[in-house]
């Protein structure tokens, strides 16, 4: 079988060891859950229910307000206790209502669609992906109707399902791929419908053999599953687009500009759930990992679960906790407290030790040129620094910076430990804020 | 103090960091240095030993009080002072005066180095700073070599000025048109500078940085082999003239600066295709000053000179970044 890579990239020791073999299981939703009104990318919700109402599972707690926007549910049965500000794991306090849990079971779906995909109409689907409330589950939390209706002047030919999960620590993916087989390739299929595209690709790592083998084996038609190299970051889009069909993603373009739409496993099982069974996106699988919990674990967390009840439900912490991050460690965000809530992005909770590298100063740059060879964009990461650091941001919009896809593989091999992730999104914002400035 | 540490830490992404770190780089290099640190010793006797102890000792020294001045962080321990303090040494003849070592010492780390911003700012290579120095002022010091304990005929016949003094290989070549065999050239039975003479350690030492990345192969690549073309070529038209390619890869100190000096990551280009470029001026300089120039060898002044134009090579060769130029379909 061929193997598909990109250019650049970097090795970060796996860790996948710590929670890969671990099944999903339901995590225990506590007595309340905190549910924000912002879990995509776009326009928060709306509140559509009011402080003392009863809600069921499935129901609808914040309506989509214009097109790139989409509803949040219900995951439980209770009562609205508050709609107030609270903390988000983005950083930001959101608002978010809150529900306490009162154990009634009687859920409110939407209607189930069924399986046959060949009888459902495209437009169908896409309007049970928009109600069901479904973003991208990679962490990217773009809505997925957004993704599904491209402009007509970009018809798209090839559907990538993106199972790299390329980030170390987490597996969520890999326990989808492994448990739920036939969900995902429903899933995949329920799109490429909306799509109409020729073909499907399920793109799947080396160090996933057997999901990908599990997913092989379920497949037929127009559908195949390709292995790529263990690489980071071979599931950015643009890499795997490169790496699977040899596409390159025009700077500042869309993967829909060159045919392709890529979506996450995660989503693809979600998209099957709400079309389906009428399911709307009211969980989803977290890897709960990394060396500073005691048991880790992957669980079907319900939205809004608070994350010290993940924590405490996989052990515990070992020790004192150094980091709490949102997703994987070379992306994902710091989080400054555990009573932020689970989010449709969350795909894994890493806790790491307190190491001395977190807090060490970093040096001048050397010019070793490691990031050079590990940037997947072909910038000079190096130079970049340098330029931010001397706010020179013209200069650096030059130099290429608005293509940076912050992967930090540049800073994950810097000897010299420089922030270049942190450098270059500082150049990003005063771009843009000067951008701002001149329109006026 | 305790609330302090029970708080989680903050920071931007990536939150793991490869083990790479610039003491790991610098040691490593002096550490595949030692075998032909030794062998020097062992060739050109104790004084040389003394030499390399002088000449890191004052680079520490000089190091620590310009940092000190510049209220910058301590820099001791990311050992590149202590690098450049050996590769001081390795290029200066074996006889070289003490009190000219501690001078030349001075001038790398402070001219060479701090005087740019320290460690990554500088555009020379230190230890050439401190050597082309030494050579304007120390002319005849500079050019003056002894035989090594374990010597060669060839050299043993050459005209000598006295029982002690020989002349280098290059030299010989220069001004008496005597070849030297290349078997004694790669295994340093032969007078030269204190390091550069065992092409065959130097070359094992280099094995380590070249599989771990530490030096980049492309910019030795292109030095090697842009001198065996051109020496080569120049051979094929005049034998009689000029000596052949093999010759001019392991005489003088090409190995030495081809593999630890030219690529000094700090003064060396960034990209692949700017690696090649200034590997293949560093050759075709070198080529041209031995065999057109005044001075037997040129492997200091080439490398000099090209290090002024690594900023220039870095602009002019940017990859073309991803998603833009050529597309592909």
């Amino acid at each position: 079988m061929n193997i598909f890579t990109f250019r650049g990239g970097v090795h970060p020791p796996e860790e996948k060891e710590l929670c890969k073999d671990v099944p999903i299981r339901e995590a225990e939703v506590p007595e309340t859950i905190v549910v924000p009104l912002a879990q995509h990318i776009g326009a928060p919700c709306e509140p559509a229910v009011s402080r003392g109402d009863n809600v069921k599972p499935g129901q609808v707690l914040g309506k989509a307000r214009g097109f790139v926007s989409v509803p949040v549910h219900s995951p439980v049965s209770g009562k609205v206790k508050s709609i107030e500000k609270a903390l988000h794991p983005l950083g930001q306090n959101v608002l978010s209502v809150i529900v306490q849990k009162d154990g009634g079971g009687e859920s409110e779906y939407m209607d189930p669609m069924g399986s046959d995909v060949e009888c459902l109409d495209p437009k169908d689907i896409l309007g049970r992906v928009l109600d069901g409330g479904i973003v991208g589950l990679g962490g990217a939390t773009f809505p997925a109707h957004v993704k599904l209706s491209p402009p007509k002047g970009k018809p798209i030919d090839t559907l990538i399902i993106n199972g790299c999960e390329c980030e170390p620590y987490l597996a969520a993916d890999y326990r989808l791929m492994l448990e739920r087989t036939g969900d995902l390739i429903l899933g995949a299929k329920m799109i490429g419908r909306v799509l109409g595209v020729e073909k499907i690709i399920f793109a799947v790592e080396t160090n996933k053999q057997d999901a990908a083998a599990a997913i092989s084996d379920a497949l037929s038609g127009n559908t195949d599953c390709m292995l790529t190299q263990t690489k980071y970051p071979q599931g950015a889009e643009k890499m795997l687009i490169k790496a699977i069909l040899s596409r390159e993603v025009p700077s500042g373009g869309l993967p829909m500009d060159v045919g392709v739409v890529v979506s996450n496993v995660g989503t693809a099982v979600a998209i099957c759930e709400a079309v389906r069974d009428g399911k709307p996106l009211v969980e989803r699988v977290v890897s709960v990992t990394g060396k500073g919990v005691k048991s880790p674990a992957n669980f079907m967390a319900k939205i809004g679960t608070p994350i010290s009840a993940l924590i405490e439900q996989a052990g515990g912490t070992d020790g004192q906790p150094g980091k709490v991050i949102m997703g994987g460690p070379m992306m994902g965000i710091a989080q400054s407290s555990l009573d932020v809530p689970v989010i449709k992005g969350m795909s894994g909770l890493v806790v790491l030790p307190r190491e001395p590298y977190m807090l060490q100063r970093h040096g001048p740059c050397i010019k070793c040129s490691l990031c050079v060879q590990a940037c997947p964009t072909s910038l000079l990461p190096s130079t970049l620094s340098i330029i931010a650091e001397a706010e020179k941001w013209e200069l650096a919009e030059k130099y290429g910076v608005n293509d940076c896809i912050e992967c930090g593989s540049c800073a994950y091999v810097c000897p010299s430990k420089r922030p270049i992730v942190q450098l270059i999104k500082t150049a990003k914002q005063k771009l843009r804020e000067i951008k701002a400035r001149e329109k006026k | 103090m305790e609330n302090e540490k029970n708080k989680l830490i903050l920071s931007t992404s990536p939150h793991i960091k490869s083990d790479e770190s610039v003491p790991r780089i610098m040691l490593s290099v002096i550490i595949t240095l030692l075998p032909a640190a030794a062998f020097s010793v062992y060739q050109f006797g104790w004084y040389v030993l003394l030499l390399y102890a002088v000449s890191v000792a004052t680079c520490l020294l000089s190091e620590y009080i310009v940092v000190r001045l510049r209220k910058r962080p301590f820099t001791l321990t990311d050992y590149s002072a202590a690098l450049t303090g050996i590769l001081l040494v390795m290029v200066l003849p074996p006889k070289f005066p003490v009190y000219g070592v501690i001078l030349g010492a001075v001038v790398s780390i402070v001219i060479g180095k701090q005087i740019f911003g320290g460690l990554g700012y500088n555009i020379f290579n230190p230890a050439l700073v401190g050597r082309a120095f030494l050579a304007a002022t120390y002319p005849v010091f500079i050019s003056s070599y002894i035989a090594p304990r374990v010597s060669s005929l060839a050299l043993a016949a050459a005209p000598a000025v006295d029982a002690l003094s020989t002349a280098t290989p290059l030299a010989l070549m220069k001004f008496d048109a005597v070849s030297t065999p290349i078997g004694l050239l790669f295994f340093g039975t032969i007078g030269g500078s204190i390091g550069e003479t065992c092409s065959f350690l130097l070359i094992l030492g280099s094995i380590y940085l070249f599989i771990k990345k530490y030096i980049k192969w492309r910019t030795s690549a292109s030095i090697f082999i842009t001198v065996f073309i051109l020496a080569q070529t120049l051979h094929f038209i005049n034998p009689a003239r000029f000596t052949g390619g093999l010759f001019h890869l392991f005489a003088g100190g090409l190995m030495l600066g081809g593999l630890y000096m030219a690529t000094d990551m700090v003064t060396s280009p960034l990209t692949k295709k700017g690696c090649v470029i200034f590997g293949a001026g560093i050759g075709a300089l070198v080529v041209l000053i031995r065999n057109f120039g005044g001075l037997p060898e040129g492997v200091m002044y080439a490398i000099l000179f090209m290090n002024a134009w690594v900023p220039m090579i870095n602009r002019g060769t940017r990859p073309r970044i991803f998603g833009t130029g050529a597309q592909h379909e």
